[in-house]
């Protein structure tokens, strides 16, 4: 016997002068592999056609679908009803600007971040079409992957207490970017410029080791080692700082 | 009204969007993407398999080079592609991968010494050479004479589009996310700019450029069965379709892949046959053996699915919620293999199905994957019929795919593609000014606001917008679907034709106010509708079988009367697109023969035409 589901969705249109924030329930019967994404398209085309959520790939890899799924936040497209209660709350992610209902600008926050983190390669050099490709060891390549693999979903920002409590945080998933950055060999920054990036309360000191970053990662990227090392890096060029200018 | 200017404005922030901006950026242009999503979540990120480019660096790629690559890709497109761009295409590939490189892309890289392989299920050895050490390597993928498709992991697609977007980010090229464009701007003659609606406020908004790039990717969700993002729903055909000036090409051609899962029709690797794995019927028995006895599951992509198709006609499918679907077994590969060179296929099935793939059966079937057919360019990227405006990308026939594209060609379509569009976009800037015409733009926006205060109203009906795009993606994959015949196809076109006028009979059942999603489909019902009739009625004209247009009633590749691309237009008022045809290609460096792989019966060009 299939199970009976309520969804409690919050609403809310900011466009429209007569909306007030509110929950309102839907029901469906559940089916065989039922996930969030095919759940949510069902009550927008049987239910209520205004809902508004955010899709893209459903299948894991974009990162669009974040939101707060029965109090954690995670990516709706890869979340099975079968590991649910019968009873599934969803909301919008915090710290983001909210679109409407389920949906929340993270474009603007994520390029803001792109920006002030440099997240690209800084190079003196300018490319030579009829040279060969620099040559890397394939470890190499696949260490710098393995820091690329975040899908800048907002997971993480949205699960951390600090990003919570101050807007000026960077988040987890800005530290990552610069851990990526400090691996590439084809990057010419030094640890002092990264200093002056993240080794502010702003950056990796006002990181309060919760970890809760790492826990809702749904790319289960090692969050919590690059927090660490960030910190012994920083902390070190915060010390040499200290001598240059003594 | 909000008007904004720009040297060059990009509808689609994707890969190929974003390559064309990052040229003509670089080249000291202005230059602003519009996206309907924030831009890394465009759907280039989701090619996890590679990009091809003849480097020749990997022992299997040994002696590999462009004219192989070329060979290949015309090959693939069953000698329906231009080839003078294939050409093109595989010249500027290496030197594209290269610059990859260098702004960032961590490509895998060769690893000298011993290593195993797995073929057909089988365990082979080779030894890469030490001179090669640390040099961009490549994977194998079907249809290729080499191992050519270069790659980072099963992300390929996400570090391009992100290392792109960095390169976005780098330069200060604007994107405005969040803002679907829903109608070109122009006199007939010239492009200037696009009316957009934000998804963040619902407003209107006019963009004016000098230079317009229609980069919007394909629009598979015409059709219910995809593997395409659910953005991927025609927005920038449409628009270009609906000026009734310019040329869809070859909207009959696109390509289904066999093994998307059911229901999200999510793809999982041909790895898993190509290891070993079986397609299983509802007795739990395989099937493709029966129908080809060699190769089995192992047939190329678009055999597979029409066989797969043709047994579940057969009522031998596995009856679901979701649809009839067959099973893909890999259980017998074992915990050790799946868990390590299937670890993909392991984590989707788990994350998205609940199955678990090492005790469990896998539920498939085709989907539809790739449209080859797009808004028809020139070699230069330059669209047909409109001065001012370009295309590029999956969204484009400019065409290198022809009737089938290869694996691993489309990330690379993408970046080539933009390489050389952005290139002549950016020549076209330098000198050319344009008068931007303020009743032109009037008219252009208050036919939109027009647009939607009657969906909102319900002044044409009270058509449910949902039910009328179901109806299409049904009539679709029920009727030009991968088998095809004059009989079936006859009838999506009077069935879509009446759908046709139910598209235009929408009406909201929502206040429609803000971001809307409903009023956003309602929006482009009308057109999407158009695309299917473009898709049904050129596959109805083109009596032929040619690379995925598999006529039943016509089984031949007919190089005498169809070596020809069509050219589907729409003229306003009409229940049908207005077919016309050019020449496949200026040039045949390779002359029409055979693939060397499916069927292969051919009609050439020196055939007697005996009449039928």
């Amino acid at each position: 016997m299939a199970r009976r589901l309520q969804f409690d969705i919050f609403r809310y249109n900011p466009q429209d002068p007569q909306s007030k924030p509110h929950t309102d329930t839907f029901h469906l019967d559940e089916t065989d592999s039922m996930t969030i994404f095919i759940a949510l398209n069902k009550i927008r085309e049987e239910q209520d056609p205004s809902l508004q959520f955010d899709f893209c790939c459903r299948a894991g890899i974009c990162g669009a679908c974040a939101m707060v799924i029965n109090g954690r936040p995670g990516l709706a497209c890869k979340t099975l009803a079968k590991e649910l209660p019968d009873q599934i709350t969803l909301m919008p992610l915090p710290v983001f600007k909210l679109v409407g209902d389920l949906s929340v600008d993270t474009g603007t926050w994520f390029r803001a971040m792109n920006e002030k983190v440099g997240s690209w390669i800084h190079t003196d050099k300018t490319f030579d079409p009829a040279a060969l490709e620099e040559r890397m060891d394939n470890d190499q390549a696949e260490e710098i992957y393995e820091l690329e693999r975040c899908v800048e979903c907002g997971c993480c920002v949205a699960a951390c207490g600090t990003a919570n409590m101050r807007e000026d945080f960077l988040g987890a998933a800005a530290l990552n970017r610069i851990a990526r950055f400090m691996l590439d060999p084809r990057d010419s920054r030094k640890n002092k410029e990264y200093f002056e990036v993240i080794g502010t309360d702003e950056g990796i000191f006002g990181c309060m080791g919760l970890l809760a970053c790492e826990d809702v990662c749904p790319k289960e990227l090692p969050l919590q080692d690059q927090l660490g090392i960030l910190r012994r890096k920083m902390g070190w060029t915060a010390v040499k700082n200290l001598f240059r200018r003594g | 009204m909000e008007t904004i200017m720009t040297d060059l404005l990009c509808i689609g922030a994707g890969l190929a969007g974003e390559r064309v901006a990052v040229e003509a950026a670089s080249a000291g242009f202005d230059a602003l993407c519009l996206s309907v999503v924030p831009p890394r979540r465009s759907h280039s990120s989701a090619a996890q398999g590679g990009m091809q480019a003849a480097l020749g660096n990997c022992f299997k790629g040994e002696g590999d080079c462009t004219d192989t690559h070329f060979t290949d890709t015309v090959k693939g497109s069953d000698w329906g592609c231009d080839q003078e761009v294939a050409r093109l295409f595989a010249e500027t590939a290496p030197v594209a991968v290269r610059e990859m490189a260098f702004w960032g892309i961590p490509w895998n890289r060769v690893v000298p010494g011993r290593s195993t392989y797995f073929k057909g299920g089988k365990q082979f050895e080779k030894i890469e050479p030490a001179a090669k050490q640390g040099l961009i390597t490549a994977r194998d993928f079907g249809g290729t004479a080499n191992w050519r498709t270069c790659y980072t992991s099963d992300g390929t697609g996400h570090t391009l589009l992100y290392t792109m977007d960095n390169k976005v980010v780098e330069l200060g090229v604007r994107v405005h996310d969040r803002m679907e464009a829903i109608s070109l701007i122009h006199d007939g003659e010239t492009c200037t700019g696009v009316v957009a609606r934000c998804l963040k406020t619902g407003q209107l908004r006019a963009y004016l450029a000098r230079a317009t790039l229609i980069a919007t990717g394909g629009y598979g969700r015409i059709y219910r069965e995809t593997t395409n993002a659910v953005i991927n729903d025609g927005g920038g055909a449409i628009i270009a379709l609906n000026t009734g000036i310019i040329p869809i090409g070859n909207p009959e051609a696109i390509q289904f892949h066999p093994t998307g899962i059911v229901p999200t029709n999510i793809l999982v690797t041909e790895g898993c046959r190509g290891d070993g794995g079986t397609l299983l019927d509802v007795n739990e028995e395989r099937f493709m053996d029966k129908y080809e006895p060699e190769k089995a599951e192992l047939a190329s992509r678009d055999v597979v699915s029409r066989w797969m198709t043709h047994h579940i006609r057969k009522g031998l499918g596995v009856k679901s919620p979701y649809g009839d679907h067959l099973w893909l077994d890999i259980r017998h590969l074992g915990a050790q293999h799946i868990k390590t060179k299937l670890r993909e296929v392991e984590e989707i099935c788990n994350n998205f199905l609940g199955v678990d793939p090492i005790t469990q059966l896998i539920p498939v079937r085709p989907a539809q994957h790739y449209t080859m057919a797009g808004v028809r360019t020139n070699k230069d990227g330059a669209v047909y019929g409109l001065k001012g405006l370009f295309s590029a990308g999956e969204a484009a026939c400019w065409d290198m795919h022809g009737f089938n594209r290869l694996g691993g060609n489309s990330l690379a379509e993408t970046i080539v593609a933009g390489k050389i569009v952005g290139g002549k976009v950016a020549e076209f800037l330098k000198g050319y000014e344009v008068a931007f015409d303020t009743a032109t733009t009037r008219n252009a926006i208050i036919k939109d606001q027009e647009r939607i205060d009657a969906l909102i109203q319900c002044k044409n009906g009270r058509e449910n917008v949902f039910a009328v795009r179901s109806d299409m993606q049904d009539e679709l994959m029920d009727h030009v679907g991968i088998f095809r015949n004059g009989k079936d196809l006859q009838t999506a076109v009077d069935n879509l034709q009446e759908i046709y006028v139910r598209a235009q009979q929408v009406g909201l059942r929502s206040n429609g106010i803000g971001v809307n999603p409903e009023l956003s489909l309602a929006l482009k019902i009308k057109g999407m509708v158009r695309l299917s009739l473009c898709a049904a009625y050129a596959a109805l004209q083109r009596t032929e079988s040619r690379g995925c247009h598999a006529r039943e009633d016509y089984e031949a590749r007919n190089d005498r009367d169809w070596l020809k691309r069509t050219l589907a237009t729409w003229d306003e008022g009409a229940n049908l697109p207005t077919l016309n045809y050019e020449p496949v290609s200026p040039t045949f460096e390779l002359a029409p023969g055979e693939r060397g792989y499916g069927t292969c019966k051919i009609i050439s060009c020196s055939d007697p035409d005996i009449g039928d």
